[in-house]
């Protein structure tokens, strides 16, 4: 069969612009501005650099999980240990603090036994084949499990000063240290996931890992890489965390990894696998902080807010899909 | 005598091919009906109609004389209609006796389940087909014979009418199938209307009564088993119109590019030997289960062989993984184009440039510029159709999605491209294209091993086939002894023809 | 069949080695009135474990289950603090946590989405509106009444009232489960969605049926524990709902779906139950306690796996195996 002139298909239907207007982080857009709009109106204290600054302790350590949180969702994978290898870092620190270590040892510390952590999740999720949700399950209870041998319960307190920097410190005017790690890691991440190879074959894996075996991606060489990146954002979060409270109790950081997956599934990720971006991670990263820190000018409880959330949760993925029975438009 | 079930101009398509056109086909009260035909002839389809899975465009359904449809699978088994298949549809953590009852138990008085009417009632059925199985057993335990009779247990607790029975004998060794002849028999005697659809010939002539020939989607004959012959049966299978044209070969064939010796696998394949050529196409024939995409998934580095050595130029060449293969210049385009193929959800180029990405980045950064351009270069060679290139691949059809994978593969500058199954499933516009494609390359020095089960592909593209059966290779043929014969006789074991 | 590869029978005797290991500490803990006590501690986690496995069988999760016992529990407590007699909290405990459960099972089967997303939402909405409906108090001993609290502890044949519940709930689930229909469907949902539908389960309305359920076994646990420990408050059970997965994972329910049992979910919440109560006996720090059932849960996923390896496809004739 002969074709008379060379079909040429062009590379793009329409242009990126036009399809992020449409997209998932152009709608959290509009929810942050729309949340940051009306705090403003709530609260007199809201628009203070200050006040803002102090706001983004709620979110920072939690982002920088939830980057790499993401990455392994969008892989088909889950991490639920994540918040108990906060605390078995932070014990980790506190050991090493208690035997005369100094602030770049304690540093070094926590994000080693991040790794380490990792790297065991990596080991039975990518080396033995086991689900990830059950087994993360498991290393989440023995984790803090040992924290708590550890510890019982007392707690590490003592820290050196100049530690203290990481979670209390200021780099320049109101951007505390932990903002601008936040910011840093995002486009870190951002880059990873969405301008490298590695990024690609992330989002390959998610969509098909059979598919992306038969093409010569090592699945299992890059899941257990993103249980060694949710293992060192932890240790990295730890390291901000301890450093911010100054001490380190066994139950430092509960229930914590449920707020990372929250804010990973609000940005748009799916719990599926295979697709969302960091940008709607960082977003929803804002918005959580900003409700966080806008009911908390008004005085609301922090229990009345998680009702917030989770209504939020349950409606932004909810809200899509009954859209899309009615013929509109989206994934 | 009047069938049992009959149907009349069935025709079903799907987005680019046409299944079934206008076909008939008579099932008989206590006669087994053989369907034969090649692979895509149509034969899974009609199973697909019959028992209410597919719905047909046009036709008409007869049960005993009256029209009647089947909406649902339910309104199938309703009607007395069921299937035992290759795969079995059943549940592997229940056991025989849940099996055989599921969706309609026997119940006791508060009207829960009774399982011990259960038990007694599965233990009859299976005596009653001479299977010797506990009911208590998980289905998960038992081999695939077993679990045929199982899902046979479950037609006839039903009280089937019609029994369908696609290619039972697929995985079963002599003394199974033999037990599965006295079963059927059984069957016959107690009135049921049985389909029996096979490639084998000594099957086909021991127990089927009746023989319904389908080709190509369409009926091309029926009659009584005693009546014809072997040949018969093959030419009416094989016999082609003129329509189908293949490409033109020019037959430059060079060096040896691959030699594969002694590869052994534990229960996939063995003793697989043989050399592969620059430019040369090399067919490999065989039925379904015969083990042939298994060792090509073997030479792409998926899978490990126990035993064996490849050469590749003559040097001695050891594939662990799919990447290292990619990188020996092996690729392989698999048959499960959904599964294995294609990444739906990722565009095309994506699609396009995934095993190329050491390539087309640098220092491990994406270049989209670079990946549009390979992937226009790649799409336009195939003459692909698609609205634009970051349109996801799932949106394509089967012929176009094919094209993508192709083009993955050919990005990848192979030497060896084995392309398994390479038109099933696809229209006859984009088959031709495909058949195009592959010449060209073969023409351009790449050597091409073609698995295919459709003979006049197979014959039509190849410079040599071997035929593979059961796991080992038991024919080659070049020349004038690539005839259609030869290939259905060795693939199904019969003799052949020097 | 081996009994060696029976999944339960491994596990209970898993238990007795460690009630063997306990006994050379303290010989005193396998006595029958402290194995009724530990019996009795593990009701609540055997009773949700039950719901749990239900929900697990048809490949779904629901991380709701303590938030959901929480709100029930404190609503029984308020509603005693009215005066509604117990004859009447105790239906309506069931019911609101059949409520809250058919919550769960709605958005999972209407709204298609994945449970593990709108289990993790109603566990915070759950909890926050136990806030919200007391402002932050606590609902303490004092302001319940005598027969409300009484109801758990109250003597039967030897045993408390709780572990009769719980035995009551252990057999109606066990007849529920392998005689009604759907009991069978579970199974079937789980182990082959696609087989199921053909034989006329709809796999949407039997994940909620199981959400339902497991709602309702968590509003039974609500009153339990409010008034066996004899407080009400937003926290109670916190982290609970991790313990009763785990339950159900020592158990040998396969969180694929479609693999499980009464027995071994039972068996799963007494294994973590044994060792909660043993450790103090045998002068092990209950801080240990986390740790080991975090390393049960990886054993016994690694065991689960091992157990369910799937068969290569066999075409040689030579290698079949008969």
């Amino acid at each position: 069969m002969s074709i008379l002139t060379p079909r040429v298909i062009p590379d793009r239907l329409q242009s990126p612009l036009a399809r992020a207007t449409k997209s998932w982080e152009a709608l959290l857009l509009a929810v942050f501005i729309a949340v940051f709009v009306v705090n403003s109106f709530a609260s007199p204290y809201f628009l203070n650099a200050w006040n803002l600054s102090d706001a983004t302790f709620n979110f920072t350590e939690k982002a920088m999980i939830a980057f790499a949180m993401a990455m392994l969702i969008i892989a088909g994978e889950i991490d639920l240990s994540v918040a108990s290898i906060i605390a078995l870092a932070s014990t980790a620190m506190g050991l090493a603090m208690t035997a005369g270590a100094g602030t770049p040892v304690l540093v070094l510390v926590g994000i080693g036994t991040g790794l380490v952590c990792g790297a065991f999740n990596a080991w039975l999720v990518a080396g033995l084949g086991l689900p990830s949700i059950v087994v993360t399950i498991g290393t989440m209870s023995l984790f803090r499990g040992i924290s708590f041998i550890v510890l019982g319960d007392q707690a590490f307190t003592g820290y050196p000063e100049s530690f203290a920097w990481f979670g209390q410190g200021y780099v320049f005017w109101v951007f505390s240290f932990e903002f601008v790690l936040f910011v840093v890691l995002a486009l870190a991440y951002g880059i990873l996931l969405h301008r490298t190879s590695f990024g690609r074959r992330v989002y390959a894996i998610g969509n098909n890992a059979t598919a992306a075996a038969f093409s010569g991606i090592r699945v299992a060489r890059v899941k257990a890489t993103l249980f060694l990146l949710t293992g060192l954002m932890s240790g990295i979060a730890a390291v901000c965390l301890t450093s911010r409270l100054g001490s380190t109790r066994p139950s430092i950081a509960t229930g914590m990894e449920l707020e990372v997956v929250t804010m990973v599934v609000l940005g748009g990720v799916s719990i599926l696998g295979g697709s969302g971006t960091i940008p709607g991670v960082v977003l929803a990263a804002f918005i959580m902080g900003l409700v966080t820190f806008g009911f908390g000018l008004l005085n609301v409880p922090g229990i009345v807010m998680s009702i917030f959330l989770g209504i939020l949760l349950i409606a932004v993925i909810a809200l899509p899909r009954l859209f899309s029975r009615r013929g509109l438009s989206r994934k | 005598m009047q069938p049992v079930l009959s149907l009349r101009g069935i025709s079903k398509s799907f987005p680019g091919v046409k299944a079934l056109s206008g076909v008939q086909l008579d099932l008989y009260p206590g006669q087994v009906t053989a369907l034969v035909g090649e692979n895509g002839a149509g034969k899974s389809t009609i199973v697909k109609v019959l028992t209410g899975i597919y719905q047909p465009d046009e036709g008409t359904i007869s049960v005993n004389g009256a029209e009647t449809r089947f909406p649902t699978a339910e309104a199938a088994a309703a009607a007395g209609v069921t299937a035992i298949h290759q795969e079995t549809v059943l549940f592997d953590e229940l056991s025989v006796a849940e099996n055989i009852w599921l969706g309609h138990a026997p119940r006791s008085r508060f009207g829960l389940i009774d399982w011990k009417a259960m038990r007694e009632g599965a233990r009859k059925l299976l005596t009653s087909i001479g299977a010797d199985l506990d009911p208590d057993l998980k289905l998960r335990d038992l081999g695939i014979a077993s679990k045929h009779l199982v899902a046979i247990a479950r037609a006839l607790s039903i009280d089937a009418r019609v029994v369908i029975m696609d290619e039972p004998t697929a995985s079963l060794s002599h003394k199974e199938i033999h037990e599965l002849y006295e079963l059927v028999d059984k069957l016959k005697s107690q009135g049921k209307a049985i389909l029996f659809i096979s490639h084998k010939f000594d099957e086909i002539f021991r127990i089927a009564d009746r023989y319904t020939v389908f080709r190509d989607g369409a009926f091309v004959g029926e009659g009584r088993v005693s009546e014809v012959t072997e040949s018969d049966l093959v030419r009416l299978m094989v016999g082609r119109s003129v329509d189908q044209i293949f490409p033109a070969r020019a037959h430059n064939i060079g060096d040896e590019v691959l030699t594969v010796a002694g590869y052994n696998h534990p229960t996939e394949f063995a003793d697989i030997g043989f050399t592969l050529r620059q430019g040369e196409i090399l067919g490999f024939y065989g039925l379904v289960g015969a083990g042939r995409s298994e060792v090509m998934q073997a030479l792409f580095g998926m899978t490990r062989p126990s035993k064996g050595a490849m050469r590749l130029d003559g040097q001695v060449r050891v594939v662990r993984s799919a990447d290292e293969a990619i990188a020996a210049g092996i690729v392989y385009v698999p048959e499960d184009r959904g599964r294995q193929g294609a990444v739906k959800g990722l565009p095309i180029f994506q699609n396009v440039t995934l095993p190329s990405l050491p390539a087309t980045s640098r220092n491990g950064f994406l270049r989209l510029a670079e990946e549009f351009r390979l992937t226009r270069h790649y799409t336009q060679r195939l003459d692909l159709r698609a609205a634009a290139l970051d349109q996801d691949v799932g949106l394509l059809s089967g012929g176009n999605q094919q094209k993508v994978v192709i083009a993955k593969w050919l990005a990848t500058k192979p030497r060896v491209i084995i392309l398994d199954e390479p038109t099933k499933g696809i229209d006859i516009g984009s088959k031709a294209a495909v058949h195009e494609f592959m010449a060209e390359l073969a023409a351009e020095g790449l050597a091409v091993i073609m698995v295919s089960s459709e003979i006049p592909e197979v014959l039509g593209m190849s410079d040599r086939v071997i035929v593979m059966r059961e796991g080992r290779i038991v024919a080659e043929y070049s020349g004038d002894a690539m005839t259609p014969e030869n290939l259905v006789r060795a693939a199904a074991g019969l003799e052949t023809a020097a | 069949m081996s009994l060696l590869k029976n999944r339960e029978a491994l596990l209970a005797l898993a238990i007795l080695v460690l009630l063997g290991l306990v006994t050379t500490r303290f010989a005193g803990f396998v006595a029958p009135s402290n194995l009724a006590l530990v019996f009795n501690d593990t009701a609540p986690l055997m009773i949700l474990a039950i719901g749990q496995m239900i929900v697990i069988l048809t490949k779904c999760i629901d991380l709701s289950v303590a938030a959901n016992l929480a709100l029930t529990g404190m609503v029984s407590a308020l509603l005693n603090g009215m005066g509604v007699p117990l004859v009447i909290i105790l239906p309506a405990a069931i019911l609101l946590g059949a409520a809250l459960g058919a919550v769960n099972g709605l958005l999972v089967w209407k709204v298609g989405i994945p449970s593990i997303v709108v289990t993790l939402g109603t566990m915070t909405i759950f909890r926050g509106i136990i806030f919200l409906i007391t402002n932050g108090k606590w609902v303490n001993a004092h302001e319940m009444t005598e027969g409300f609290k009484a109801l758990p502890r109250a003597m039967l044949l030897g045993l408390p009232v709780m572990s009769w519940i719980a035995i009551a709930v252990i057999l109606l689930a066990t007849l529920a489960l392998g005689r009604t229909a759907l009991g069978r469907a579970f199974y079937a949902v789980g182990g082959n969605p696609h087989a199921a539908v053909y034989t006329g389960i709809d796999v949407g309305r039997t994940q909620a049926a199981a959400f339902v359920i497991s709602g309702a076994l968590a509003g039974l646990t609500g009153y339990l524990w409010v008034a066996r420990y004899a407080v009400a408050y937003v926290d109670i059970a916190g982290g609970f709902e991790l313990d009763v997965v785990a339950a159900c994972v020592i158990g040998g329910v396969s969180i694929a779906g479609g693999a499980g049992s009464v027995a071994g979910a039972v068996l799963g919440a007494i294994f973590l139950g044994v060792i909660k109560n043993a450790l103090p006996v045998v002068n092990i720090s209950p801080f240990w306690q986390m740790a080991i059932s975090g390393s049960a849960i990886i054993l016994a996923v690694a065991f689960n796996a091992v157990q369910s390896r799937p068969k290569g496809r066999i075409i040689l004739k030579s290698a079949e195996a008969r």
